[in-house]
């Protein structure tokens, strides 16, 4: 029973997330939200350069009559051409595989870490507010300390014991939620005091029901936003430790070994760093143009041009 | 989403409102007491950070492997004296506090090779404060200018160009953009018929002249690892102040500043600068962990021998102590640039003094 009051709480009209609009006649705000994201062509680009990478790194190898370990004992240290279409190595391999196999890696690491640090944050954040108390001060310690030392130094001390590239994605994620933790608990912690959550906590419903029906969804936004801001960090940091030698490994490659393997000879073969440069600024730059618009079309008011240029030509002084 | 914080996330309100959570409630004229109990709190984080460092170096590492390796295999007895030498036998915690006894005497142990490690840290530490003090500086001073001036102008060109510069320069890592600078410094040392500008090194090896000469020399040296650590910190520190200052523009106080008679340039300066101000106090600390990532790329792409290159050296040839002194150099670093910003916090604004 309990959990049809809770539901019917939480389609408090005005709230924030209301099921039940969705099927009345005023639009529900999730699709106001991608009706205003859709406007933002820029936010647009970026979403289909995204999804346009992810195809190209999984189909262009298939593309390719090479594969990332080919050698073409034919053509070594050749620029761009016909038959390879970025170029190949100092023995021959083929650079154009080579980058999508990196592509592929660094993507999947970026999107996997994004959400999985998303998600224990959102854990771990309504976990420490919503309870309180000892549970709340330990868990913000953790988090205190973990932020003093920079993920790239710990992950790089744990490197030699590295067998698998995988092993990036959980070591990644585990220093990618902290901030994000410390921000879900402040809105709980304003979200917790709410009648429908309090109506929710008297009618006996259990703590976790009231974490991920009442107040998770309520910060869908800022969770969203956080994913993506999250997948374009991961991939700068898998590609920055991979480039230092302590990330993916040798015989497989990321971005970021291929940008370092390309580096001491960028000046005269510049194929063998550029495309893999090109694509790994692309991949970033399309993510933040997606957070960016994201954010805009969850919070009209972040910008609203028109209310500032009110403000600008009203204040001056004639 | 009415009560709730607004989801300004990457534009920092939200993470700047939930740092100003941690700040106690201000109790009368207590600022000292404040600041001395976040040090205290600081100072303890520093030696848990560091023995975790440690531990996990202690754990990972296997500093004999490369012995072991060799071809012909040294002698076994040499090997046990390895290994009685680094302790390799005893337990992690026992090993932490012999070296960290060793520390508040001031001697930081030995790399696996024999070298007191002392004797290096100091260039080491004078090199990567150079980079780091002036790249913060510039990137402080000139991404709040930069982002204050998108906020007045925004919408107009200077603003979008301010913008796209931001984003680009956010989603180019650090060593991608040092390699690019040494591209651009090749065309433009051919250009100019001389090499103004260095790419390798601190100074030249083997550099012979007077002071205004060396100091040239080092200047050169300087000027493209700067640009690449301060680019980063520009664009960072730009985005969240233009996103401040927007929402201070929009203030009433700002409109009744210029009311009482102030021009709205005094008035953008004295109450719209300095409290959009305030929540960047706090994202400095921040930017500054950022900060000593970058400089550690860009120390191995410059081939400067600082904290970082070193640390990246530790790790390659898995040597304990090496890794646990760049590790309490960042982590005091890190925590002194977080109480450096709760004193920045509390000078900027009155609520926390009075």
């Amino acid at each position: 029973m309990s959990g049809g009051v809770s539901a019917r709480s939480a389609a408090v009209p005005g709230s924030p997330v209301d099921p039940a609009a969705g099927a009345t006649a005023t639009p529900s705000r999730g699709r106001l939200v991608l009706r205003r994201f859709l406007r933002n062509k820029l936010a647009v680009a970026g979403l289909t350069v995204f999804v346009g990478l992810f195809v190209l790194a999984y189909v262009g190898p298939l593309l390719s009559p090479w594969s990332y370990t080919d050698q073409d004992v034919t053509a070594y240290l050749q620029p761009p051409s016909a038959d390879h279409w970025f170029g190949t190595t100092q023995i021959g391999e083929d650079v154009f595989v080579r980058t999508m196999r990196g592509l592929q890696k660094s993507l999947v690491i970026g999107l996997l870490v994004g959400v999985i640090s998303t998600t224990v944050a959102t854990v771990v954040g309504t976990v420490a507010a919503y309870f309180g108390g000892w549970v709340d001060r330990a868990l913000m310690w953790v988090v205190d300390l973990m932020l003093v030392l920079p993920a790239l130094l710990v992950i790089a001390i744990l490197s030699p014991s590295f067998t698998n590239w995988l092993i990036m994605i959980p070591l990644l994620a585990a220093f990618f939620w902290l901030i994000a933790a410390r921000i879900v608990r402040g809105m709980t912690l304003s979200l917790r005091e709410r009648e429908y959550v309090q109506a929710a906590r008297f009618s006996g419903v259990p703590p976790y029901k009231i974490i991920f029906r009442h107040i998770v969804p309520n910060m869908a936004s800022i969770l969203i936003i956080d994913v993506t801001v999250n997948i374009g960090q991961a991939v700068l940091a898998e590609t920055g430790l991979s480039f230092l030698g302590f990330g993916v490994q040798p015989p497989d490659v990321s971005l970021g070994t291929l940008i370092a393997d390309g580096t001491s000879s960028a000046l005269t073969f510049p194929w063998l760093f550029m495309f893999a440069g090109l694509f790994l600024v692309i991949a970033v730059l399309s993510v933040n143009l997606v957070g960016d618009g994201l954010r805009d079309a969850f919070d009209p008011q972040s910008t609203s041009p028109r209310a500032r240029r009110r403000w600008r030509r009203g204040g001056r002084p004639r | 989403m009415q009560g709730v914080r607004r989801d300004e996330y990457h534009d920092g309100h939200a993470a700047f409102e939930e740092c100003a959570d941690r700040l106690p409630p201000p109790k009368g004229r207590d600022v000292t007491g404040f600041l001395l109990r976040r040090l205290i709190n600081y100072v303890a984080l520093c030696l848990i950070a560091t023995f975790f460092a440690y531990s996990a170096a202690a754990l990972t590492f296997n500093p004999l492997a490369r012995y072991q390796m060799r071809n012909p295999p040294p002698p076994p007895e040499v090997i046990e004296n390895l290994r009685q030498e680094l302790r390799l036998d005893e337990p992690i915690p026992l090993r932490f506090l012999h070296w960290g006894a060793g520390v508040l005497q001031g001697d930081f142990g030995e790399t696996i090779t024999g070298q007191p490690i002392t004797m290096e840290l100091w260039s080491r530490v004078g090199v990567s404060l150079r980079l780091l003090l002036i790249g913060t500086t510039l990137g402080i001073v000139l991404g709040v200018a930069l982002g204050a001036l998108g906020a007045i102008r925004q919408y107009r060109p200077s603003d979008y160009a301010g913008t796209l510069f931001s984003f680009v320069v956010l989603s180019t890592p650090v060593f991608l953009l040092g390699i690019l600078l040494q591209f651009a410094a090749i065309k433009f040392n051919d250009a100019a018929g001389t090499t103004v500008l260095y790419f390798t090194g601190e100074t030249t090896a083997g550099f012979q002249g007077g002071f205004g000469a060396a100091l040239l020399d080092r200047l050169q040296h300087l000027i493209l690892p700067t640009i690449a650590i301060a680019f980063t910190q520009i664009a960072l520190y730009s985005r969240y102040q233009r996103s401040a200052m927007l929402d201070v523009l929009g203030s009433d106080f700002l409109r009744t500043a210029q009311a009482k008679g102030l021009t709205r340039t005094r008035a953008l300066f004295k109450h719209g600068l300095r409290t959009a101000l305030i929540p960047m106090a706090t994202l400095f600390a921040f930017g500054f962990g950022l900060l000593i990532t970058g400089s550690v790329f860009v120390e191995e792409v410059f081939a400067w021998y600082g904290m970082g290159e070193w640390f990246v050296r530790g790790v390659q040839v898995e040597d304990v102590n090496i890794v646990a002194t760049v590790t309490l150099f960042v982590a005091v670093l890190i925590l002194f640039s977080g109480w450096l910003s709760d004193v920045l916090y509390a000078a900027l604004d009155p609520r926390i003094r009075l």
